[in-house]
């Protein structure tokens, strides 16, 4: 399928090309370049939700490693296409919004190949198949919003930030990975599709419930779930369009794209259901909890971010109990949990979009996000106002907005947990709804504090370097104004999101319950006197009262354990791990050559000699050698003798003399038993290291007898002795043995099979073409340090502090 | 290290095309005899390294208009993108594939991919070898 890989690459290409494209299209324009790319891409897929709603899904693979079972295997389906659309259309409207709130003097070619990278990774993560493939997406995701966090890297709070969500999300993709090995083991297939027609396979191994978990440490540090959630704070100080499109839109959610894309093989088993609902629950409750007593906007949006992913976890976590339902009245009512879960984090997207573009606005425009610096800019800034007010009233549940549906199903979906009478749902469970409820009363309060103490109140004066209020310009308002509207528009229509967008994806949640009628419920905008309804109306009065309140209880917060307590875990364990870090490196790091490579041959001594020791199979055959002539003996001595003379070498230069006569001999060795290839290569190698050393030769300091004491020296001469002689014993050891059946005949058929009949080279070239491949890499990587090595000495030399 | 030695000079004025033909010769015949990628780099570049012994370091910058960091970035990236190139055409990855075509004046000779392949790691060693050595002597000096 072609739109897929379309979708994947394209972003990547362009990325590549914005570099040479900067500088035709210099400052601003370069956006208008980078903007036709997500909008290209969305129209692509928006073209194709009428076949996924007819049933369609299109899988596409072609081989990539295939000895490893690697496909590049792409897959379209509806719960891709979600996540999909989001990305390019939120994508869009944030490359927009970026163009006018970048200025000119910002390296913006640098952001938008961040920007670039960081699209193409998302739409990676969500349309490959194979679980390699997704794990290679994820982990970019994770570098290319460290790049994208640390823009302003002069801030010393940027570069916290960066590190901090990297350190955490990379770490949980770690996770991930065993996770997914893990079902490699069990399944012997990396291919989504091909676990999910196998579950019942998974779920009775031994191995289910670890792989299970560690895929959800994937899940959870990648969307910020309790207690991973304290990269997301500080994960702030990245530019807004930045954190508008990360920590709304895109990445957090590809925690939430993974637990949904899961729950086929996993769900049905109640740690599942307890794990992912319970940490859900918790995240919704901490986060709406913490959010209430931030004072900077976009550290309240953030912890808001943290709560909303929350709640869809949790919804997550109900929707799998259908799994193990057997009545079709459960089934609808578990089913319709994961519904609300996926129409919420469409409903988020869009309100959570808008309010940080209006973040982002207030801060461009006042130079301020502080809450206590704002108010009263209702009448200065309308339309900014009106946006604020339509994201956050949706955001706090209330109508006429898409956050008042998806809250609605929110209430009926844990409320629908008393009707579980499976899976031996206990009476804590009943918790749930109270959770949930206190959650979206502090939800409420939050929402509120973001419309009434920006927009209402007194105005401040400008303090400082802060510039008079006024209105943002137009275009820097389209962006949240599509969004808001979005926001009203879902609210009038979401029956037809229900069926063309969320229909499919349901499909794809549940792919047993497929065709069957219930998957989409219909939404309501009035579902009658029911309880739900009554837990809004509370949620409102109560909201109302305590916000109202608010400077009475806030105290609260001030109490020790609501403080930051994880955040100093992190930092206490992080200075830790440096510490011991460099006192271990300084320990072994001697800056002497001599003891680096004492250390090598003392693990190879170890490795090599302890392995022999331990298998004690000394099995010496010299049946089938062939005979020694006398020339080669006469070789062997000139090396032996050249080798040892070394050691009493009085200048540096019969050293280097006697290393070159050591490595001509060898050549001639190898052309004695008729290897020409090696031996050209060796004596070119030895010409060219020949003349470095000579290069070097003026500018090395005195040759002198070094006096070491004796312990050194026998330290050393054993050391040395003991790694001869474990090259010796291999090399006889090697002789007697043959475990594997010679491989020389397959390349007797190097010329027919390679069309060459240099045997070495089509090795090299061709039936081991990947391992030159990476040789060559590493060479260019080597020269590259060399260099920049000398570069960097050459400069410190400059000022001699190094010296000093 | 610029010296005024007139038969060094003279003798590396011919020797440095035969050093250059022989690199170019044993690059083309590795496939079938000894020789290839590696070799003809490591060739090529002592032919470098011995102008640049020979003539110094700002001599021999104005004759070669070419960064050698950059020659060994031209490799690596030839060497991947052959590669790749198999992928367009639905074979796994580095694929490589020769054909057999008559040409005006060799005759029928045999054209590979590995003759790119091959000529990415010659690119690569040969920036990288003098890259390090200028590094090196430029430290030195």
């Amino acid at each position: 399928m072609i739109t897929v890989l379309l979708a994947i690459f394209i972003p990547f290409i362009a990325a590549c090309l914005i570099p040479f494209i900067h500088k035709v299209l210099t400052g601003r324009r370069i956006g208008w370049f980078v903007i036709t790319i997500p909008l290209f891409l969305f129209i692509l897929l928006i073209r194709l939700v009428p076949s996924l709603s007819d049933g369609a899904s299109y899988l596409y693979s072609f081989s990539w490693i295939p000895s490893a079972d690697v496909y590049f295997s792409t897959h379209l389906d509806g719960l891709s296409m979600i996540f999909a659309l989001l990305i390019t259309g939120i994508g869009s409207l944030v490359v927009l919004y970026s163009i006018y709130y970048l200025s000119e003097r910002e390296a913006i070619g640098r952001f938008y190949t961040y920007l670039l990278l960081f699209m193409g990774a998302m739409l990676g993560v969500v349309l490959s198949d194979n679980l390699i493939v997704l794990y290679v997406f994820w982990e970019l995701t994770s570098i290319s919003s460290f790049l994208l966090i640390a823009f302003w890297s002069h801030r010393k709070q940027s570069r916290y930030g960066a590190k901090k969500s990297m350190l955490i999300t990379v770490t949980g993709g770690i996770f991930m990975l065993a996770g997914f090995l893990i079902l490699y083991t069990i399944t012997g297939t990396f291919n989504l599709q091909e676990l999910i027609s196998m579950r019942e396979v998974i779920a009775a191994d031994s191995l289910f419930i670890p792989a299970m978990l560690l895929v959800l440490i994937g899940a959870f540090t990648k969307s910020a779930q309790f207690p991973f959630h304290i990269w997301l704070p500080d994960a702030m100080e990245a530019p807004t369009p930045v954190s508008a499109y990360l920590h709304s839109a895109t990445m957090v959610k590809a925690g939430i794209y993974l637990v949904a894309r899961f729950t086929p093989i996993f769900a049905g088993h109640a740690t599942w259901f307890y794990v992912v609902s319970c940490v859900g629950l918790l995240t919704m409750l901490w986060g709406s909890v913490n959010a209430v007593k931030q004072t900077d906007l976009k550290a309240l949006l953030a912890f808001s971010t943290v709560s909303q992913l929350g709640m869809i976890m949790s919804l997550l976590g109900i929707g799998s109990l259908a799994f193990a339902s057997s009545e079709s009245t459960q089934i609808a009512l578990f089913t319709a949990a994961t519904f609300a879960a996926l129409f919420h984090l469409i409903n988020h997207s869009t309100f959570k979009g808008s309010l940080f573009m209006v973040v982002g606005i207030l801060d461009h425009e006042l130079g301020t996000r502080n809450i206590k610096r704002l108010g009263g800019l209702a009448t200065i800034m309308p339309i900014t106002f009106t946006i604020a007010l339509i994201g956050s009233f949706s955001m706090a549940g209330l109508p006429p907005f898409n956050g008042f549906l998806s809250k609605e199903l929110f209430f009926e979906a844990m409320l629908s947990l008393k009707e579980a009478n499976l899976l031996s749902v206990d009476s804590l469970v009943l918790l749930f709804p109270i959770i949930a409820w206190v959650g979206s009363v502090f939800t409420f309060i939050y929402c509120m504090i973001i419309v009434f103490q920006t927009f209402f109140g007194k105005v401040h004066a400008p303090a400082p370097g802060q510039r008079p209020a006024r209105e943002a310009p137009i275009q820097m308002l389209i962006s949240p104004m599509v969004l808001g509207s979005l926001v009203v528009l879902i609210f009038i229509f979401p029956n037809l999101l229900g069926t063309y967008i969320l229909g499919p994806a349901m499909n794809a949640v549940y792919p047993q319950f497929e065709g069957m009628h219930g998957l989409v419920p219909e939404i309501h905008v009035w579902h009658g006197w029911e309880m739900p309804i009554f837990m809004t109306i509370g949620v409102i009065i109560l909201g109302v009262l305590l916000y109202g309140l608010l400077r009475y209880w806030k105290w609260i917060y001030s109490v020790g354990f609501l403080q930051w307590t994880l955040d100093r875990l992190y930092n206490a364990w992080l200075q830790r791990i440096e510490r011991v870090a460099s006192i271990v490196t300084k320990t072994y790091m001697t800056g002497s050559v001599r003891d680096y490579i004492a250390y090598i041959m003392l693990l190879f001594i170890g490795l090599v000699g302890i392995g022999l020791l331990g298998f004690q199979q000394f099995i010496f055959d010299f049946s089938n050698d062939a005979v020694i002539e006398i020339n080669e003996s006469i070789i062997i001595f000139v090396m032996m003798c050249s080798s040892v003379a070394i050691l009493f070498a009085k200048s540096r230069i019969t050293a280097i003399i006697l290393n070159g006569v050591l490595g001509y001999s060898i050549a001639i060795l190898f052309v004695v038993f008729r290897a020409p290839d090696l031996a050209l290569t060796q004596i070119i190698v030895e010409t060219v290291t020949t003349v470095l050393f000579l290069l070097c030769f003026y500018y090395l300091p005195e040759w002198k007898n070094e006096h070491k004491s004796i312990s050194m020296r026998v330290r050393n001469g054993l050391i040395a002795a003991a790694s001869g002689v474990s090259v010796t014993v291999i090399a006889l050891l090697v002789q007697g043995h043959s475990l594997y059946p010679s491989i020389s005949i397959y390349y007797e058929t190097a010329s027919r099979l390679a069309g060459g009949l240099n045997v070495v080279n089509t090795i090299l070239g061709d039936f081991r073409a990947f391992d030159t491949m990476l040789e060559v890499l590493v060479l260019f990587i080597a020269g590259l340090g060399v260099y920049s090595l000398v570069k960097l000495r050459r400069k410190k030399g400059v000022d001699h502090t190094e010296e000093k | 290290m610029k010296k005024n030695d007139v038969i060094l000079q003279t003798v590396t004025r011919i020797v440095f095309f035969i050093i250059l033909t022989f690199g170019v010769e044993l690059f083309i015949s590795g496939h079938n005899n000894p020789g290839g990628g590696f070799i003809g780099g490591l060739v090529l570049s002592s032919a470098f390294v011995l102008l640049y012994l020979v003539y110094g370091i700002e001599t021999v910058h104005r004759g070669t208009p070419f960064d050698f960091k950059r020659v060994a970035a031209l490799g690596v990236l030839l060497a991947v993108s052959t590669g790749m190139l198999s992928l367009l055409f639905g074979e796994s990855f580095l694929s490589q594939t020769t054909w057999l075509v008559d040409l005006p004046v060799f005759g029928e000779t045999e054209l590979g991919t590995m003759t790119i392949f091959e000529a990415g790691v010659a690119l690569t060693v040969l920036g990288v070898v003098v890259t390090i050595i200028l590094g090196i002597s430029e430290d030195v000096e």
